[in-house]
């Protein structure tokens, strides 16, 4: 620690202050670009973790393989429109099968306001594609044309050679990472590999092209061009994080009780004056990604990435006091500890209150406990998660891969035949969901005498057919069911048709119905 | 509008428009100017659009746009590309036989789509919808077919048609009828009750189709056989089973001795051309009775 009590203050203001906007009010602002200085600390480097993993499942899941036999696709997740079929590693699912993904989606759902109730708009600060490729484009423009104040100057400077091949590069590299990510995208559609050369050599369907155009178009301009302005003005989610969280949610809270009344210069160099801990640096300011004043207390604009936390412990370790003057807190600990700062008689701010005087703070300050995980909210939202997802486990493990579906002629409802005997029609659609060829037996069971024939399968009368099913295939087949003379009684008779599987005893069954003549008056 | 209520917010800095609604103020926050472009970029594509596209709706019709799209024009087109498709399959469909035609899986599924359509439009009135035919009409679903119930012989039924003099090649038989003074009433119901036993039904009179034998073979037997099994050449329907055309009754049957109709089915050659009848043919052998 250099215990230096006074670092020098950096000139930035907060966007949103309305301190800009004085003379007349009018209908449309500019806006202030904001160059976020870069940040170091616990936060930030979780954050590059997350990015890194992030954007490695994104660009590398589509090129992992899986091995499922010679017929099906060997890629790992795939979401084969053409066919139908959605592949995730060792699940496979038909179209009939999207509540899977359905339950998938609500389980992210409810998953999100786990979250967003524990520690507020942690997806918004950490795992929003937005910010995620924002970083990543920030990382590209610090490493071309310098931090904050570099590209401040050189934002202010006219152009030149200089300038103009900083920026061309930066939007050129720019622009190769937006082709990559919407690159990768449409590799989760077909096979990775073949899309790849297809698209290299201008083999590729239009759509394809077409998407990645619109994909790089987004990622460039959402990332590059208007970053924070996505956050404010463009998302819902914002607005819906009012009603996600409550007193017992973490926020990124600037700690008023200790850190105010603010002061700096020569005042504060000579204690002449009652000072918090805020030595008014603005250095959470000149980090924040959305050009806010965390000290203005929680704001729409917020998206809880933590970089003011980091920026602000580094400089309580560079003046010499505790961290944690801008940390997570739940606004229930914050409001306690404001009340013990608070002076009763004057109703001021005074932080002496809460200091134990040897650096520290009294035992009566709260800090985040494990309270924040366990209350009937985040009870609830993860109750609700779980049981959704162990039912879809459960659902999942018990699935068939092999059904039977079956429509019954109704016109005519039967025909006699010459012989005498009552024949009904049945469209029968047998289902092989594993991407194996096999045999199945269909079978007609409870009905006296009655035997099938196919006009598709050209079989000779059977109670009992072997039928070859093609790998992933449907396979649809005109069936009739015929009962001879000697076995008719008037009216319907319910009976089965079952399909099995002989290797693996799979079974299907479909309560089915005969029709014959009704009974004579 | 109160406007005179419009003040600066302390905690925001920003204006208020001073609506105010149960203490809860509205700022007047500025739009973002990039907003307002897109807007504009809005307008003018919207003005763009107007032009090339149909768009402002008059008295009785749209404005057409200059570059002449409509929706009718795209639902041809698709039309005509489906058609072009089908041209295809239709050549294949008569390049080979209709036996091959019926075994190819695509060609098949493509004459049975093919020949669904075509039945619901042309078949229907004599044969029902579901092919179920009615007195008078046959059943096409069943297995007993009076002119032959083989993909070649329903295909030549539907392109001549049965007893259809403006084909030369139409079938043709007609049944004498055996009450213009050949047999007596007496004789008829003898052979009637014969024909009822030969067809495994109850007689009631046993002598009585006993007597009908006899002139069952002398007059009966040379078309219809000698057990009833009939003849599919002369179209003269198998009397020994369970299906009968015109009723099964002693009376249905004495009055088809005495007096028989016979049906008569247009060929469609010239009106569906020859694909559609190949199609027509493979879907009605489907239906579960071809032979």
């Amino acid at each position: 620690m250099t215990n230096d009590p006074n670092p020098p203050r950096l000139d930035v203001a907060a966007v949103n202050t309305g301190a800009a906007a004085e003379g007349p009010v009018q209908l449309y602002a500019a806006r202030e670009k904001i160059h976020p200085k870069r940040a170091e600390g616990d936060f930030r480097r979780f954050k590059w973790i997350v990015m890194f993993v992030t954007l490695g499942i994104y660009y590398v899941t589509p090129w992992l393989r899986w091995n499922r036999g010679e017929f099906a696709p060997d890629q790992a997740v795939l979401i084969d429109m053409a066919n139908r079929r959605f592949y995730f590693f060792f699940v496979e699912i038909w179209p009939q099968e999207f509540p899977y993904v359905a339950g998938l989606l609500v389980m992210a759902g409810v998953g999100l306001f786990l979250v967003t109730s524990v520690v507020g708009r942690a997806w918004c600060g950490y795992t929003c594609p937005q910010t995620v490729w924002t970083d990543l484009f920030l990382v590209v423009e610090r490493a071309i044309e310098g931090d904050r104040n570099a590209r401040i100057r050189l934002d202010r400077a006219p152009l030149s050679a200089g300038k103009l091949t900083k920026r061309v590069s930066k939007h050129l590299i720019w622009l190769l990472i937006a082709v990559a990510t919407g690159g990768a995208w449409i590799f989760y559609f077909a096979d990775a590999p073949t899309l790849f050369g297809q698209f290299v050599t201008g083999q590729a369907a239009f759509v394809a092209y077409a998407t990645v155009a619109v994909l790089t178009a987004t990622t460039y301009v959402f990332g590059g061009l208007m970053r924070e302005q996505v956050c404010i003005y463009m998302c819902p989610w914002p607005r819906i994080q009012a009603a996600m969280t409550d007193a017992d949610t973490l926020i990124v809270t600037y700690n008023d009780w200790r850190g105010e009344p603010r002061t700096r210069g020569r005042k504060r160099a000579a204690g002449l004056t009652v000072a918090g801990d805020c030595i008014d640096c603005n250095a959470c300011v000149a980090v924040c990604p959305t050009g806010i004043d965390i000290r203005d207390g929680q704001q729409l604009e917020c998206i809880s990435c933590a970089l003011c936390i980091d920026a602000c412990d580094g400089m309580m370790d560079k003046v010499g006091r505790p961290r944690g003057l801008i940390s997570y807190a739940t606004l229930r600990d914050y409001n306690h500890n404001m009340a013990l700062a608070t002076d009763p008689e004057t109703g001021a701010l005074n932080p002496d209150r809460v200091r134990d005087g040897a650096g520290g703070y009294i035992q009566k300050i709260r800090h985040i406990g494990a309270g924040i995980l366990i209350r009937p909210r985040t009870l609830i939202y993860f109750g609700i998660w779980a049981a959704i997802g162990v039912g879809m486990v459960v659902a999942l493990g018990l699935r068939d891969r092999l059904e039977i579906n079956v429509q019954h002629d109704r016109n005519p409802l039967f025909v006699a035949l010459s012989d005498g005997s009552i024949r009904n029609g049945y469209t029968v659609k047998l289902l092989n969901m594993i991407p194996e060829p096999r045999v199945v037996e269909l079978s007609v069971d409870g009905l006296a005498g009655a035997v099938m024939t196919s006009p598709d399968l050209g079989l000779s009368p059977a109670p009992r057919v072997a039928i070859q099913l093609q790998p992933d295939q449907v396979r649809s087949l005109r069936v009739f069911v015929q009962q001879p003379p000697w076995f008719l009684a008037p009216g319907n008779e319910d009976f089965q048709l079952i399909v099995r599987d002989p290797a693996s005893g799979e079974v299907d069954i479909y309560d089915a119905t005969f029709n014959r003549r009704d009974a004579g008056p | 509008m109160s406007d005179d209520q419009r003040r600066v917010d302390e905690i925001s800095g920003t204006e208020t428009t001073g609506h105010s609604w149960d203490g809860i103020e509205e700022l007047n926050t500025p739009l973002p100017r990039w907003w307002l472009w897109t807007f504009y970029a809005c307008i003018a594509f919207s003005a763009v659009y107007v032009v090339l596209f149909p768009a402002i709706p008059l008295v009785n019709e749209a404005t057409q746009g200059v570059l002449g799209w409509s929706s009718r024009g795209n639902l041809s087109e698709e039309l005509d590309e489906v058609a072009a498709t089908n041209l295809e399959r239709t050549e294949l469909l008569q390049a080979v036989s209709i036996e091959d035609a019926a075994a190819d899986p695509s060609l098949r599924a493509f004459a049975i789509a093919g020949g669904r359509a075509a039945f619901q439009v042309n078949c229907v009135q004599c044969h029902g919808s579901g092919a179920a035919g009615g007195a008078g009409y046959p059943n096409l679903n069943d297995d007993d077919w009076l002119w032959g119930g083989s993909l070649a012989q329903i295909e030549e039924t539907l392109l001549y048609g049965i007893r259809h003099d403006q084909y030369d090649f139409t079938r043709w038989s007609e049944m004498p009828a055996f009450g213009a003074g050949i047999l007596t009433r007496a004789e008829i119901s003898d052979v009637a009750w014969h024909v009822l036993d030969l067809a495994g039904l109850d007689v009631d009179d046993v002598e009585a189709a006993a007597r009908g034998a006899t002139l069952y073979y002398d007059q009966c037997a040379s078309c219809h056989g000698d057990i009833g099994e009939g003849m599919d050449d002369l179209g003269a329907p198998t009397l020994n089973d369970a299906i009968w055309l015109f009723g099964d009754t002693h009376a249905d049957i004495a009055k088809q001795i005495t007096a028989p109709r016979h049906g008569v089915m247009p060929g469609w050659q010239d009106r569906l051309g020859e694909a559609t009848v190949r199609q027509l043919a493979i879907y009605v052998h489907g239906l579960g009775g071809g032979e």
